[in-house]
């Protein structure tokens, strides 16, 4: 039996979810040697979409391809939308040649969001690996925009040359000035290098917080996540108190592709942010 | 509306009057040795007095003795290829001067399509692909624009196929909603009719241009009885008795491994399952680059591009820096087969609310090896927790 015809949807130019809106490259920065960020305005009137801390956008290249990329920058400037991409694929590899003032697709946003409402009055530990800051950037900036609602802030940031670092101005800066105190390390030193040497776990056992108070937020290679949320249960902080935020597949960011399933979670609309109680036991089964 | 009946003869005027309302009739005709969904010019084009023979690995279309329209079950198509189409353009760019390049959206249209033949499996399949386009948050135009568009004449299966299992999964074979019309054929001994059952008012609004007169008891009788027959034949049958948590507690079981050897990770059993929805883009452009369009493309998670990701969630940052991170999430047979296996009877439950599988048999009959699905379930059953279960850390 036919369906009911329904104008909202037979109407020329309905807004399809997979249809981009161009947007220009009002800003560009390389972070590092593979990493860049691009800051996007609307090419038309239209109001810029807000975003939630930990959301993403698909990024559209004129007839390369689409890729889903974080929003990086500041929750409270939707106005200007920042992404920092890493030059690894076709697309993104392309990006890479893009100038102030070019012009990009953008759909979005999409996809959960960090709790920040129920990080107050807690001690928040931000775990990062490498490009994971990227996702967790918007959350900082929130964060400390309300910075008397919250308990200690502290971000544990590893990467895997000191050359890997992203943001390393801003960490400075936000370290000296607004309470949240910055912990670095990379995987191999360098001569210049004076801090940490070794994985991003190694740092949890040394960080104060209230147990009984405490959240963590993690981003970044999967296996790195896992491990540093253990290693945050081994210092006695509830399962359910850790987020994580997974990667899969992307192709449409709407749960039509299929591609981003992670068991029976699609991590394009009901994560990509999970709370680990939920994400736990399929992060240890392989090649789910 | 009681009951109808219809001569068979008289079924060309049910096709001619949806052809006169402007449908195109998409049924049941026979090509490449199989029967496969197409457009028809009249009931002379349907696979009249054809019948098929399937079990695991194998499909063979025979000679019926009788003239039977509809004395076969489903072949390797399924409507999904006019609801959710192997290939769509989703629009179209062209570069321009000022603004870098304007995107054209490919209007959601559709012709009025009518669907002639379609099995209680198929039409809960459809059901099935309902959700997952157009019951979340975002709605793909194109499948609601398709839908809205079809008439469904449904057929109750007479006879079951040798992979058929639709009564385990409760989905057939008599159609109980979403068709405007649904056949049942009957051929006992010097008669051949069909009874009719109105399931919309566009049915009745087309069944009204035919003769038909409402059927007498032993009509009725004759159609349950014929039905009936479908339910004693069914090829297989599957206890669905908690799969999906079975499924959950077994991702580390070892028959993914033992069913791994076998499989050979084609496809196939995805592109002939009638609720497989997954697809991909394409992004074309033409040789001066001043054209682009995106296409979406069926596509298959026994692929490993499928689950590919630049880097790979075990890689460690500390990886070293000549080597590529990049690859597939399940790289190995066995762990695409599980996701498979495991979202149709196991994770769709928590996605959609319902079992991704009809009982069509589809996948078992089109396996070129010859995989079944019940088979590989009732192992796992029979077996149960010899993988460590993944509840808790």
């Amino acid at each position: 039996m036919a369906l009911p015809p329904n104008p909202a949807f037979t109407a020329p130019h309905v807004n399809d979810p997979m249809v981009p809106q161009p947007y220009r490259i009002a800003g560009r920065r390389e972070e590092n040697y593979d990493t860049f960020t691009l800051e996007l305005v609307p090419l038309g009137d239209e109001e810029p979409h807000g975003f939630r801390p930990g959301q993403f956008n698909m990024l559209y290249l004129f007839g390369i391809g689409e890729v889903p990329i974080s929003i990086s920058g500041d929750p409270a400037r939707p106005e200007l939308l920042a992404h920092t991409v890493r030059a690894l694929g076709t697309v993104t590899t392309a990006m890479k040649e893009l100038k102030v003032g070019d012009v990009v697709g953008l759909r979005g946003p999409y996809g959960s969001s960090w709790p920040f409402e129920a990080l107050q009055r807690q001690d928040v530990i931000i775990v990062a690996g490498g490009i994971g800051l990227a996702p967790l950037r918007p959350l900082i900036h929130h964060l400390l925009s309300e910075r008397r609602r919250y308990g200690r802030l502290v971000l544990l940031y590893g990467a895997r040359t000191p050359g890997d670092l992203l943001f390393q101005k801003q960490l400075a800066k936000w370290d000296e000035k607004t309470a949240l105190e910055v912990h670095l390390t990379v995987d191999r030193g360098t001569v210049a290098w004076r801090g940490n040497v070794g994985v991003v776990t190694t740092l949890i056992p040394r960080v104060q917080f209230d147990v009984s108070h405490a959240s963590a937020v993690i981003c970044g290679p999967e296996i790195m996540m896992r491990y540093s949320a253990l290693e945050l249960e081994k210092r006695g902080m509830a399962r359910d108190q850790i987020y994580v935020s997974q990667e899969r597949n992307m192709k449409c960011a709407v749960g039509f592709c299929g591609h981003c399933q992670f068991g029976p979670h699609f991590v394009c609309k009901d994560g990509p942010v999970f709370p680990f109680s939920l994400v736990a036991p399929l992060m240890k089964v392989r090649e789910v | 509306m009681a009951l109808q009946t219809l001569e068979v003869s008289e079924l060309g005027e049910i096709l001619a009057a949806l052809a006169q309302r402007g449908y195109r009739l998409l049924a049941p005709t026979i090509r490449d040795g199989a029967i496969v969904y197409d457009e028809i010019d009249s009931h002379q084009d349907l696979p009249i007095g054809w019948t098929d023979e399937q079990e695991a690995g194998s499909y063979r279309l025979l000679r019926r003795e009788d003239e039977a329209v509809f004395g076969y079950v489903v072949g390797p198509h399924s409507w999904k290829r006019y609801l959710h189409p192997p290939a769509l353009t989703l629009w179209r760019a062209e570069r321009s001067e000022e603004q870098g390049f304007t995107i054209n959206e490919e209007r959601a249209e559709a012709d009025k399509v009518a669907f002639i033949g379609v099995r209680a499996c198929e039409l809960h399949a459809i059901g099935i692909q309902d959700r997952v386009f157009l019951q979340g948050e975002h709605v793909d135009s194109h499948y609601r624009a398709r839908r809205e568009n079809a008439f469904v004449l449904a057929v109750n299966c007479s006879q079951a196929g040798g992979t058929c299992f639709c009564v385990s999964m409760n989905t057939g074979p008599k159609v109980n909603e979403g068709f405007d019309l649904s056949l049942t054929e009957v051929l006992v001994e010097n008669r051949h009719f069909f009874t009719v059952e109105v399931g919309s008012d566009l049915g009745a609004e087309v069944l009204d241009e035919v003769a038909s007169r409402e059927a007498t008891a032993a009509e009725c009788q004759e159609a349950d009885r014929s039905v009936q027959n479908a339910v004693e034949q069914m090829g297989r049958s599957l206890d669905t008795e908690g799969l999906k948590e079975l499924l959950y507690d077994n991702l580390e079981h070892p028959r993914w491994l033992e069913v791994a050897d076998r499989c050979l990770t084609c496809g196939n059993c995805t592109m002939v399952c009638p609720t497989c929805f997954c697809t991909t883009v394409e992004d074309v452009t033409d040789l001066g680059g001043e054209s682009a369009e995106r296409r979406r493309l069926w596509d298959s998670c026994f692929t490993t591009e499928f689950s590919y990701l630049h880097v790979r969630p075990r890689v460690t940052i500390s990886l070293p820096l000549t080597l590529s991170p990049g690859g597939s999430v399940r790289s190995s047979s066995a762990s695409r087969y599980r996701q498979w296996l495991t979202h149709k009877f196991g994770t769709w439950f928590d996605q959609f609310g319902t079992s991704g599988c009809v009982g069509c048999g589809r996948c078992i009959t089109w396996c070129p090896v010859g995989i079944d699905v019940v088979e590989e379930l009732n192992a796992i059953r029979h077996t149960p927790g010899s993988g460590a279960s993944e509840r808790g850390e």
